[in-house]
């Protein structure tokens, strides 16, 4: 974590702000796919304080969950239990994915590209893995088929390189219209949050460009951690660090996880 | 009619080796009592098919009895990689593990397929992703009214499957609730069924559109209190997140993990041994 010294100094760690970033961008009333871990713990944070009318979907099958600790697993009993309903598995992909009910997809990813696309299938040959990942779950189609992506993760060399093993998730593609040329209905990424600041695509490339960095935190240390010449904005932001409000919230939703669990929940 | 049955004579009639066999769960109603009797059971060479393998997978893949997994998700929920699967894939121990991955959404709709008895599922799905490219069962089809290229992958037609509910009633009938994931698709894309239940009851006091399967589209109905620990029955169980994370440790090194499954598994008679073995052992380590 580059940024962690730095930003400790401010009275947050690079991880809560990262998580504060990404929950701030999702909107009240929106219909949010939620990924587990990193974007499970942000929408639920985006739920308790500025959106309490988000509509959280898992695809385990809960629809409307309002989880009082952090789930550990996509499929925890709390998000059953807090649900509007909980339909089959396959209804949630077919009639509420697939049917275009879906504003948001928010996801994590094991390595992203320039282009946004999305690996968390291999490192290294595919029939003679360095390393076996978990593989796609719902990504391919949540990339896909969800209005807009937000993608959340920590942002190092080894996750963001200049070529992926493995496209598990359609980002841009090869960048400019590849991704609506072949024919996927869903805007892409729109943003991707990570520790040290906030990537969006070029308007006309779609290549990831730093257009917001978090407070401490220098553009060095953030081209030091993508793995190709990573574009900066001529009129870079600094990223508003996270209000009082939002950091209690989120700590509060920490602690209940961990009493729950017995660990601090959402980082899986 | 489903026959209510002991777990292992339904195991011993109904799975056999080479068998496509779903052991489905979606987090919740995990069978991992009838995947322990699997193993002492010594069946070899299965196909074994499941949304989202963890532990239980991860365990039957370690002792040898799977030839090939169908998956779309492949870990230990919130703690990190399936370390049995991954040396399996990555070195081939105990043996070479043949791999058919998809997605969610491709397999969700390929289990409703089988339960359709349709050849394949139609999805709007896997485009711009690689999986078609290292998975010849993706292909693409042509919308014959709009020209609209969908996926296409075969159904899900599993010899047996296996799944956990709260409950049956005397005669057989099956009452699930809480997250279903594709437990419904699973049984009905089936040949023969195997439901571990948590208690008969005389009524299962369902509601109309609760999620009954009926007793005779089920083979054997198994009474096993708690048999999807440590996965949860909601209503009867938590799920048990400190296994969870105790089984990353075991499953690190073939050593531990061969140690662990014959003092847990192989050695005891059935899944109250086993559950009686694990205190012990949790005891020691606690």
């Amino acid at each position: 974590m580059p940024a962690g010294t730095n930003a400790e100094t401010l009275d947050f760690t690079a991880t809560e702000i990262m998580t504060v970033a990404a929950s701030r961008l999702l909107k009240d009333g929106t219909v949010c796919f939620v990924g587990i871990g990193l974007p499970s713990t942000a929408a639920n944070l985006a739920r308790l304080t500025h959106a309490p009318d988000v509509v959280l979907i898992y695809e385990s099958g809960p629809i409307g969950a309002k989880p009082t600790v952090l789930p550990l697993s996509i499929g925890d009993g709390d998000l059953a239990l807090t649900a509007d309903t909980v339909v089959g598995t396959p209804e949630i992909f077919r009639y509420w994915l697939q049917g275009g009910r879906i504003d948001v997809g928010f996801l994590g990813a094991a390595q992203v590209d320039r282009f946004a696309n999305i690996n968390t299938t291999i490192i290294g040959p595919y029939d003679a893995p360095k390393v076996r990942l978990p593989g796609a779950g719902g990504a391919p189609e949540i990339a896909s088929q969800a209005k807009e992506v937000f993608i959340v993760l920590k942002q190092s060399p080894k996750a963001f390189v200049a070529k992926l093993p493995f496209v598990t998730s359609a980002g841009y593609l090869d960048g400019g219209d590849a991704r609506a040329r072949a024919g996927i209905p869903g805007a892409g990424p729109t943003a991707v949050i990570t520790d040290l600041g906030i990537l969006t695509p070029d308007p006309v490339t779609k290549e990831l460009t730093l257009t917001s960095i978090h407070p401490g935190v220098t553009v060095e240390q953030v081209k030091a951690a993508t793995g190709w010449d990573l574009k900066i904005a001529p009129d870079l932001k600094t990223t508003e660090i996270p209000d009082a409000g939002a950091l209690a919230a989120l700590r509060d939703l920490q602690a209940r996880t961990a009493a729950a669990h017995g660990q601090v929940g959402g980082e899986g | 009619m489903a026959k209510i049955t002991p777990l292992r004579e339904a195991v011993a009639s109904l799975v056999h080796d080479g068998d496509t066999v779903a052991l489905e769960g979606f987090t919740h109603l995990i069978p991992h009592a009838a995947g322990h009797e699997i193993i002492r059971q010594g069946r070899r060479e299965l196909t074994l098919v499941r949304m989202t393998p963890d532990l239980i997978y991860d365990q039957m893949i370690g002792m040898g009895c799977a030839a090939k997994l169908i998956f779309s998700w492949g870990g230990n929920p919130g703690v990190g990689s399936l370390h049995r699967f991954r040396d399996a894939v990555e070195q081939g121990w105990p043996q070479r593990l043949a791999v058919e991955e998809h997605s969610h959404a491709g397999m969700a709709n390929a289990y409703v397929a089988g339960a359709s008895n349709l050849p394949f599922a139609l999805l709007r799905g896997y485009t711009g992703s690689d999986l078609p490219k290292v998975n010849p069962n993706i292909r693409f089809v042509e919308c014959p009214f709009t020209g609209e290229k969908l996926a296409a992958i075969p159904s899900v037609l599993p010899d047996v499957t296996v799944i956990h509910a709260q409950k049956a009633d005397r005669r057989g009938n099956v009452l699930i609730w809480g997250i279903l994931g594709v437990q419904k698709e699973a049984v009905l894309a089936a040949k023969r069924s195997i439901v571990t239940v948590e208690e008969i009851v005389d009524d299962l006091e369902a509601p109309p559109n609760a999620c009954v399967l009926p007793t005779w589209a089920v083979s054997a109905v198994c009474p096993v209190p708690g048999g999807a620990y440590p996965s949860y029955a909601q209503g009867y169980s938590e799920r048990d997140n400190r296994f969870y994370k105790a089984w990353d440790p075991i499953a690190r090194s073939r050593e531990t993990f061969l140690a662990w499954m014959q003092r847990h598994v192989l050695d005891t008679d059935d899944f109250a041994g086993f559950r009686r073995v694990l205190a012990e052992s949790m005891k020691e380590t606690a």
